[in-house]
Order: C-alpha cells, then sequence, then structure tokens
C-alpha cells in the first residue's frame, strides 16, 4: 500500500496555507511533519483525511484494496478533540468505535492496559486528566484495524513514560506494515521516519526529503 | 449503527443530556394554556388538539441544535463523516435522527395523553392526537435535522435551525392537526391526512438525512 501526496495544496477559508507538498510513503513508513505554528500542519492533514477539499494537487492511496479504497476508509484519524464522550465511561466509549469503525483489533480492556489504563474502563471519560484522556484516545486506534494513522500532535499532555510507551506503539505499527503521517512540535521518537517541514509558504521548501 | 443508536440514547438519558428538556418545556406550555384561555371547556377541548401539536413540534426544535454540534466539539463528528465508505453518512444521520426522536421526542408522545386532559379532550380525541404524533415527529426530527447539519459551526445556531425548520414543518403541523381533528369532528376524515401525514415522515425520512449528509460533508473545517 502507498499514500502518494503529489504537489498538494490546502487552503482555509480561501487562504493558501501550503503549497506544492509531495511525499509517498510506503508500507512501514512514518512521515513526521513539523513547522512553526499556522504553517499548515494540521490543514495538511485533514486535506490528507479528506475532511478538508483538496485545493490543488492530488493525494491518493494505492493498492489498498477492497477493504480500502480511499484514504478515508484507511485511516484513523486523531486530531486535537479526543472525539470521546465524557458523559460515558471509557469502556462504552472505546466499545462504540469498536463498533462503529469495524476491523476489531485488540479488546477494550487489552487496548486500555497496552496503553497503561488498565482498569479504569469504568469510569467517566469526564473523570479523566488530560494526559489520561490522550491515552484513551490512543487506544481507540488500538480497538480497530488502520493500516494508516493521522496523528495530529499525539502526544500533547502525554508525561514522559507515555510518550515512551506511545513512540514504541508506533514502532509496531509501523514494523506490523503500517504508515504514520504525524504532525508534531515535538520528537515523537520514531527511527528512521522521513521528515517534512512545513515552512512560511514557499512552494518549494516543503518536499520531503 | 445499533452502537451509535444505544450510545445516542445513553447520552441521551444521562446527566446533560437533556432529555427531560422537551417533555418540561412541552408540560410547561400546556399547563398555562387554560389560564390564559379561561375555563371555558369547550374551547379548550376544541383548541385541543392543536395546542398539543403545537406544543409538540416547540418541544421538539428545542433539542435539535445539539445533535450534531455536541459531536462536533469533540471531534466526533469527523470521525462519523470519514466513516462514510463503511457506513453511508446519510444512514449515520438517520440513526442519530432515530435515537434523538426515542430519546427526546418519544417521551412528548407518551406525555401528550397526560396533557390532553389538562386540555379537556375526550379519550377518542386523546388517542387521535397521541397517534398522529406519533407518527408525525419523526418527520419534523428529519427536517430538523438538515437545519442542524446547516448550523452545525455555529456556536449560537438553535435559534437559526427554528427560523430554518419552521416553515418546513408547517405540512406536518397541518395535516396531523387535522387528523387529530378528524377523529372526532364528524364530517371531518381522519384516514386521509392521516395518511398523508405517514407519507411526508417516510418522504422526509430520506430526504432530511441525504441533505443532512450533504450539509455535514460539506461543513468540516
Amino acid at each position: 500500500m502507498r499514500l502518494i501526496a503529489e504537489n498538494l495544496g490546502g487552503e482555509r477559508g480561501g487562504d493558501t496555507v501550503f503549497a506544492g507538498i509531495g511525499f509517498a510513503l510506503e508500507d512501514g513508513q512514518a512521515l513526521v511533519v513539523t513547522g512553526p505554528n499556522g504553517s499548515g500542519k494540521s490543514t495538511l492533514l485533514r486535506v490528507i483525511a479528506g475532511l478538508l477539499p483538496v485545493a490543488e494537487g492530488s493525494v491518493k492511496i494505492e493498492g489498498g484494496g477492497e477493504a480500502f479504497p480511499s484514504i478515508a476508509s484507511a485511516c484513523h484519524y486523531l486530531g486535537h478533540q479526543n472525539a470521546m464522550k465524557p458523559a460515558l465511561s471509557v469502556a462504552e466509549n472505546l466499545r462504540f468505535w469498536r463498533d462503529f469503525n469495524g476491523d476489531g483489533q485488540l479488546g477494550v480492556e487489552e487496548a486500555l492496559e497496552t496503553v497503561g489504563l488498565g482498569g479504569i474502563g469504568h469510569l467517566p471519560f469526564g473523570y479523566l486528566s488530560t494526559g489520561q484522556r490522550r491515552r484513551s484516545a490512543i487506544a481507540k486506534l488500538l480497538v480497530s484495524h488502520r493500516p494508516l494513522w493521522l496523528l495530529d500532535e499525539p502526544t500533547a499532555g502525554l508525561d514522559k513514560a507515555s510518550e515512551g510507551r506511545f513512540a514504541g506503539l508506533m514502532t509496531r505499527h509501523c514494523a506490523d506494515g503500517g504508515m504514520i503521517v504525524a504532525a508534531t512540535h515535538l520528537p515523537l521518537g520514531l527511527d528512521g521516519a522521513k521528515g517534512l517541514v512545513m515552512g512560511e509558504l514557499l512552494p518549494q521548501q516543503g518536499t520531503a526529503s | 449503527m445499533w452502537s451509535l443508536f444505544l450510545r445516542d440514547i445513553r447520552l441521551n438519558i444521562r446527566a446533560g443530556g437533556g432529555a427531560l428538556t422537551g417533555v418540561i418545556f412541552f408540560l410547561a406550555v400546556i399547563a398555562t394554556i387554560p389560564f390564559g384561555v379561561g375555563p371555558d371547556l369547550k374551547l379548550l377541548a376544541r383548541i385541543g388538539p392543536a395546542i398539543l401539536w403545537i406544543g409538540a413540534l416547540l418541544s421538539c426544535l428545542l433539542g435539535l441544535d445539539r445533535l450534531f454540534q455536541a459531536d462536533r466539539e469533540d471531534g466526533s463528528l469527523d470521525l462519523l463523516v470519514l466513516g462514510n465508505d463503511r457506513h453511508m453518512l446519510a444512514l449515520t444521520v438517520l440513526t442519530k435522527c432515530l435515537a434523538h426522536w426515542a430519546g427526546s421526542v418519544l417521551p412528548l408522545v407518551i406525555a401528550a395523553p397526560l396533557l390532553g386532559l389538562f386540555m379537556n379532550m375526550e379519550p377518542l380525541g386523546i388517542g387521535a392526537t397521541a397517534l398522529a404524533l406519533l407518527v408525525g415527529t419523526p418527520a419534523i426530527t428529519f427536517i430538523g435535522a438538515a437545519g442542524a447539519a446547516v448550523a452545525v459551526a455555529l456556536p449560537r445556531g438553535g435559534l437559526l435551525i427554528s427560523v430554518l425548520v419552521l416553515p418546513l414543518t408547517i405540512p406536518v403541523l397541518i395535516f396531523g392537526v387535522s387528523a387529530s381533528y378528524g377523529a372526532t369532528a364528524n364530517p371531518d376524515p381522519f384516514l386521509q391526512p392521516f395518511l398523508i401525514l405517514a407519507a411526508l415522515t417516510l418522504f422526509l425520512s430520506v430526504l432530511g438525512p441525504v441533505s443532512a449528509a450533504l450539509a455535514l460533508r460539506h461543513g468540516t473545517d
């Protein structure tokens, strides 16, 4: 499976945020997108996911077969918000996303254990701290299988130990043939990841090395 | 889909879900009418079905703005939209509408017979009105979903939704009320307006979710 972006441009409210972005990801590869605030990292991820229209160029997935015909069907999108309901318990939240997204992978308890939140599944999501919320949102990536992870500041609010654990999860996902596109300010601890620096709207600057 | 239905029902019932808001509002509207109109029992019985319908319609509109907004604020809406390839977005919207109806509007229908007693309605009239509400109120939710999807990005969208949706609900109100009257007033038919009401609900159960899905698809930012 390949994720290919060619001369990709995105806009917000009619203003061009970035242009001329190009990269190609193969199975098992990761792309770390960095850049100053407002350089369009989040917009790039939303354009890739298909939540925002492509202003110019193209981004597509190849070789997904019948199971993953489009990027939207092949990706987990972890945005700034955690997409969990404060009034429901953590386990209920995860069980819902597992059922809704399909392609079940880990069980709910197992996924919570993996992110270090074992035994708190019965608590309402609203009771958790910021870091715990982020970790349960990460557990959401594990309960159903998607080859492509689109992560927007995935480690925001995590402590050192959780960051390390999450780096391990990402490495394992890549080792299993998955792909990751992550926008971040903090080092993610992903070895061998490609880098993409989003700059000050200079079209040729943002090409993957 | 079933899990989405259950989730929305749970959210509706739990603290802050607002399932009771509509019923309380409905109760408040109907309970004040006899004081405003005065102790004219005949008049109350005559306007009863219409007042029940108007009260139910306004109560339906109350909770509609949260239909998609709550999901948008916590990021769930993005994931529901991304799930389009597995679950057609229109079906997701339909499921959310049904859950909203079962959680927030069905209690109104159940409360309607009791409130009909406040209006001095006879049992047959109460039964017909409750039946018409049962069949007609889903249509209001389906139209409302389209309005809620259009206004999803607006922080105070509730008022806009009411203004957008109210004119479109007028046919439902007209046929609902005439079916309710048809059961008691002798020359008026019951079945014809009731069947048109059912047809409206079926028609809008397709049109509402499809247009709401379209609005959501293009409204993400």
